[in-house]
């Protein structure tokens, strides 16, 4: 592991990085003017064989989405770059929008290419204003150098990229809710099936693509789907960029390996705990997964297949570190009250319970909790995105994700450190 | 009157070429529906019932439609702010920063709650979610731009600084 060398962010220390010149200078569009002599179905194949799994949160395999797209189907088939970054916990996204915006670019036009898509979408987080000036300024280089445009670099390929904007909503990062939102709606997910690769934005064949998914491609293409596979465990190799916040010394964005221990992460990449505290708990993935406790964290791979055996997730590899001084039930409120902000209102389970879910927590961090609380808690999770533990497979309570996301960590807080939430109990009514 | 309660008057976008640009980039003219609100909003600052009949108009909706869209997102504002809109990120990594002595040094100082602006009209002050850029913790956002790793004292100084 110590021979890995930075993939994505390797250059992201150089002045000008962002521009084609700088780009071309370390062999950018090489990949593109190879994938444009290409049949696209290899290029498929040569993704899925790559064993790339999507970055943005769920992890499904790129080239097997991909491979969804009906064969000849007479709609016009779209891409879209979800540059949503929301996750809390999560900032790399932006980094690779502001520091290699081309490699970004270069892997869109390829995915664009293999799927058969001639207008393709970045949809960016409204407040990522910067990020949207820089990007419409790297459009504009991008069509004056026939990368974009008609008759791309001289093929029969041709591509047009929109840049749109979001407008404050953490649900449209989900890609249902980015595909309604995209067409002027509310982000409202939309149940599946049908899956976005058959019907997606304007009923239309789509696939949604991580930014940090897309700006693999390059790579890939260049050095071969084995070289990926090589990287990390086979099952989801790659090299992947870790975020690290919270409470350590060097926060901020680490390429590494997959699978790459998280004691690592933290205590060598982060430079450790402030002040000489101890660790207390961690989320491993974004703020959806449960947390680990400090003795879990310690002994876990950020692997994707690991941390589900853990019953916790990879998700966007967003880790937030808790020391000894955090308060647990007040960290647990916090979590659960972006949910209760962020619910897009459609299931009624996630709605009314992540609503209900501040109430009670605020209740308790106030003194005036019960002791039946604690339980009406689990209750309220189980309804609003049921079990932790995989194997039950308890999920489906509603129509997105996003009630799984709320209920695995607010429950992994309450289970991993019941004794706080007691304490917040007024004593008279705790019951021996 | 119309559905959202507002006269049927129009608002004037000043911008027309980019609204043409952003109607000639959609397969379908409801998309331009989001692109039309930002730009409406950077041009008026907040969206009117005006706005949102303009809008209607563009995209072949019934402006409820378009109340329905505006409605669900964070970013648009249906009333006017202060100058400066100052948006302090209380999700966990900043929490954990010190996000809370932040929102301590405007309510403080220039005496508005979370939702209030002030009576010059000098500042709006917002508690907002995960900006996503959590490892450079406490971070604000003054109307489009970041100002991250700030301390009390570096924040008072940038909150002087703006007219």
């Amino acid at each position: 592991m110590n021979s890995f060398k930075p993939v994505l962010t390797e250059h992201i220390h150089e002045q000008e990085c962002h521009t084609l010149s700088f780009y071309k200078s370390v062999d950018g569009y090489s990949a593109l003017e190879k994938v444009l002599k290409m049949d696209p179905k290899k290029v498929i194949q040569e993704v899925k064989d790559s064993n790339l799994r999507g970055r943005g949160g769920a992890g499904f395999s790129t080239g097997v989405k991909w491979g969804f797209i009906p064969k000849d189907s007479p709609k016009p088939t779209y891409l879209v770059n979800n540059a949503d970054e929301s996750e809390p916990g999560t900032f790399k996204d932006r980094l690779l929008m502001n520091k290699a915006p081309h490699q970004m670019l270069e892997g869109m036009i390829i995915a664009a290419y293999a799927i058969g898509c001639q207008t393709a979408f970045i949809y960016i987080r409204g407040e990522f204003y910067k990020e949207y000036q820089l990007l419409e300024k790297v459009m504009a280089e991008a069509y004056e150098n026939n990368l974009l445009g008609q008759n791309i670099l001289g093929s029969n390929y041709s591509l047009n990229v929109v840049i749109h904007r979001g407008a404050g909503a953490y649900i449209c990062g989900e890609e249902t809710g980015l595909i309604e939102s995209l067409e002027g709606k509310r982000g409202w997910p939309r149940i599946k099936p049908p899956f976005p690769a058959i019907e997606g934005y304007l009923q239309c064949p789509t696939i949604v693509n991580n930014v940090e998914t897309l700006s693999c491609l390059p790579h890939i293409i260049n050095r071969g789907a084995d070289w990926f596979k090589s990287i990390g465990p086979e099952k989801g190799p790659g090299p992947r960029l870790f975020c690290i916040s919270g409470r350590v010394n060097n926060p901020g964005v680490f390429e590494e390996p997959m699978g790459i221990s998280l004691n690592n992460l933290i205590f060598d990449r982060a430079g450790g705990i402030p002040d000489g505290k101890n660790l207390k708990a961690v989320f491993p993935g974004g703020s959806s997964s449960a947390i680990l406790t400090a003795e879990e964290a310690l002994d876990v791979n950020m692997d994707f297949d690991e941390l589900v055996e853990k019953g916790s997730m990879l998700g966007s590899a967003g880790v937030i570190v808790m020391d000894e001084t955090v308060d647990m039930v007040q960290a647990c409120l916090n979590i659960a009250r972006f949910y209760a902000h962020e619910s897009c209102g459609q299931c009624t389970p996630c709605r009314e319970g992540t609503a209900w879910l501040v109430k009670m927590l605020t209740r308790l961090v106030n003194g005036s909790g019960t002791p039946t609380d604690i339980d009406m808690i689990f209750e309220i999770t189980d309804n609003i995105g049921g079990l932790i533990d995989f194997s039950k497979g308890s999920f489906g309570k509603t129509i997105c994700p996003f009630g799984e996301a709320v209920a695995w960590p607010v429950r992994s807080f309450v289970e991993k450190f019941k004794d706080e939430f007691l304490k917040y109990l007024p004593q008279e009514k705790v019951i021996a | 009157m119309n559905s959202n309660g507002t006269p049927n008057e129009k608002f004037t976008f000043t911008d027309r070429d980019k609204v043409e640009k952003i109607l000639s980039q959609y397969p379908d003219k409801k998309s331009a529906t989001l692109p039309l609100l930002h730009l409406a909003q950077s041009e008026k600052g907040y969206i009117s019932g005006t706005v949102i009949n303009t809008v209607g108009g563009l995209v072949d909706c019934h402006p409820a439609v378009v109340m329905d869209c505006v409605s669900f997102y964070t970013m648009f504002y249906t009333k006017p702010h202060g100058r400066h809109i100052i948006q302090v990120c209380q999700t966990l990594s900043c929490s954990l920063n010190g996000a809370d002595a932040l929102v301590d040094c405007v309510e403080n100082k220039y005496g508005i709650k979370p939702g209030e602006t002030s009576e010059d009209d000098r500042f709006t002050l917002m508690k907002v979610e995960c900006l996503g850029s959590c490892g450079t913790a406490p971070v604000v956002q003054i109307n489009k731009d970041y100002h991250e790793g700030l301390s009390p004292e570096k924040f008072d100084d940038l909150l002087e600084s703006l007219p």
